[in-house]
């Protein structure tokens, strides 16, 4: 189980931060955004990106979250082919698409599927913010709620990893619309009985935040992500106020009872095989 | 009149110098008819001319028109009886949305509005129509009363967004929105919702998943404002009335992308030029909705507004 695999203490190549201004060469080396060590590349991502001198936990990919929460094997996609349409003819938008497809090998910033925790079937959705950010249009809502779909008719659990800046723009209101869409699907799976968790991780803010990133039947977030609606900046031009800096953080929204728990990136994969496990003989309406 | 817009100005003008030579012609001997008749019918050539073809700006302004009736102007009309209740029973009262039950055509409704302010002192009590959580928390309470006593839920959609503030993100205004959403599509009983302003992004949808979704002609319904839009795509706030083009926030937009079912027509020059003849066109429409929703049964209704939400997109297959 990945817990064990952390307890072994790991020796972690560190270099003073003094030297942290120097260039950090491009694939090999990783400076930590929260303490500014420099790490070798290949000792973070075993580490699953979570510093090992100050735990700040850095971005992952969808594949990567992918790799170290479900069983090698278990792991089966859906819908891979559904990609952003230009449906307001938005200047320069498909063009933007294309460069983030080549650039991520992602078709839209999530992936979607089912897999197996330690044994126990899920289907989750997990976001990838390397791609447009992670915001959502119709490409991504119609990924979700099929997923939502998919999970409700196979009786499963529908997990959700969530990283988003909000709304994709170039959609206007139809990437509006995905959030009422994906809350529908979110509705009526539960009134199957069916068991949602959402992970929010960072950031999640705007229209993900507003809808199925906040219904799960568990909310959780990794330690320090970015959580809320409306971003800092607006908020302190309208109140006219400085935000103290822990704003919006997981802790914050822990504090203010908006989030279950805040669970380490290197407990997420034992915490969601109990609660799968605790869930197992499923809602009462199934 | 108060508050012209820039592009109705040629209208205004034509409309004093007719009252100039109606007057003249009252208060002298020169009769002046013919020519009050000429320009009068050029008068009305030329209202249909600059109404007939608004561009996506004007409509923003006259959605923002500070004239625009409010959604308590709509209950006053269109409903007998209606009875504010107020609160959410767990914060406060968020007076940025109104709440309660009335008739309409003799059958009790629950009716929920997006609240803006007729003044500064009222704008300031109803937060510019801006709520917090505790206004959505306070519309799902109702909306769940509805269902338990089988009335329908009208809802008006008025508001520049939910209101970005401190105590909001503290209060879980992302949790409220998503809530309202989530409980909106498991109501059984039928949800007409009205866009009769602006539809400020996830603050205008915690009260728009409904059976029905229609606008008023000359509201708007979007992700961002144009402003915001224009900040965020060009760094230049200065755009909006560009923004306000491409990112396809009027009523005819909606009807195009399939997002709303019907363009309620406005009196020439806007809903404000006529409280009454618009609350008519609006009762027309609510007639027809509710009539059509009240045949569906439960599960009908409820697979009806799923179907209309799944179908909302556009995205292609590789
Ligand atoms: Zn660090």
């Amino acid at each position: 189980m990945l817990k064990d695999l952390f307890s072994k203490r790991r020796k972690y190549a560190s270099i003073p931060s003094e030297q942290s201004k120097m260039d950090v060469p491009e694939g090999l080396m990783q400076k930590c955004n929260g303490c500014n060590k420099i790490y070798y590349r290949k000792e973070m991502k075993k580490s699953l990106y979570v510093c090992p001198n100050c735990g700040h936990h850095h971005s992952m990919t969808a594949w990567e979250r992918i790799d170290c929460l479900f069983d090698e094997g278990s792991f089966q996609e859906w819908d891979k082919g559904i990609t952003s349409g230009n449906p307001l003819g938005f200047p320069e938008y498909e063009a933007k698409i294309a460069k983030d497809r080549e650039k991520t090998e992602l078709n839209e910033g999530v992936v979607t599927g089912k897999g197996m925790i330690d044994g126990i079937s899920t289907a989750f959705a997990v976001m990838d913010s390397t791609f447009r950010m992670g915001s959502m249009g119709s490409a991504m809502g119609e990924k979700i709620a099929r997923a939502i779909e998919n999970a409700k008719e196979e009786s499963l659990p529908f997990i959700i990893f969530t990283a988003s800046g909000g709304a994709r723009m170039q959609e206007g209101v139809l990437s509006l619309m995905q959030m009422a869409k994906t809350s529908i699907a979110i509705k009526r799976f539960s009134d199957k009985g069916g068991l949602m968790i959402s992970v929010m991780t960072h950031p999640t803010t705007g229209g993900v935040s507003a809808s199925f990133a906040s219904i799960g039947d568990y909310n959780f977030a990794e330690p320090g992500a970015l959580i809320g609606f409306a971003g800092r900046r607006i908020i302190e031009q309208t109140i006219r106020e400085k935000l103290p800096d822990d704003f919006q953080t997981a802790e914050f929204q822990l504090k203010h009872g908006q989030l279950d728990k805040v669970i380490h990136r290197h407990d997420m994969k034992t915490t969601l095989f109990k609660l799968l496990e605790m869930h197992q003989n499923g809602g009462d309406k199934k | 009149m108060n508050h012209v817009l820039e592009f109705e100005k040629p209208i205004v003008n034509l409309k004093e110098k007719i009252a100039e030579l109606k007057s003249f012609t009252e208060n002298s001997d020169i009769d002046l008819t013919a020519e009050i008749e000429t320009l009068e019918s050029r008068l009305s050539v030329l209202e249909d001319e600059i109404y007939g073809n608004l561009k996506p700006w004007n409509r923003v302004q006259m959605a923002r028109h500070p004239m625009r009736p409010t959604s308590l102007d709509y209950i006053g009309k269109l409903f007998t009886d209606f009875i504010e209740f107020h609160g959410d029973r767990h914060f406060g009262d968020d007076e940025a949305i109104v709440a309660g039950i009335a008739y309409f055509k003799g059958e009790p409704v629950t009716v929920i509005g997006h609240q803006r302010g007729k003044d500064t002192k009222e704008n300031i009590r109803r937060n510019f129509g801006m709520p917090h959580p505790e206004g959505y928390r306070k519309a799902l309470r109702h909306m769940k009363q509805a269902e338990k006593f089988n009335r329908p839920i009208i809802c008006f959609i008025d508001t520049k967004g939910a209101y970005p503030g401190k105590a909001a993100e503290e209060r879980g205004q992302s949790e409220a929105i998503a809530r309202n959403l989530m409980e909106m599509a498991g109501l059984t009983v039928p949800i007409v919702c009205i866009v009769i302003g602006e539809g400020g992004s996830g603050g205008a949808l915690a009260l728009g998943v409904g059976d029905h979704i229609h606008m008023l002609e000359n509201s708007t319904y979007s992700v961002i404002s144009p402003e915001g839009a224009a900040a965020l795509l060009w760094k230049d706030s200065g755009q909006a009335q560009r923004a306000a083009e491409t990112m396809k926030i009027t009523s005819y937009d909606l009807k195009k992308l399939n997002v709303i079912d019907q363009i309620i027509p406005e009196p020439k020059g806007g809903a404000h030029r006529d409280l009454d003849q618009q609350s008519l066109y609006m009762e027309e429409v609510l007639k027809t909705s509710l009539e059509s929703l009240s045949k569906l049964s439960n599960e009908e209704l409820l697979e009806h507004r799923w179907e209309k939400y799944k179908q909302i997109g556009d995205y292609d297959l590789i």
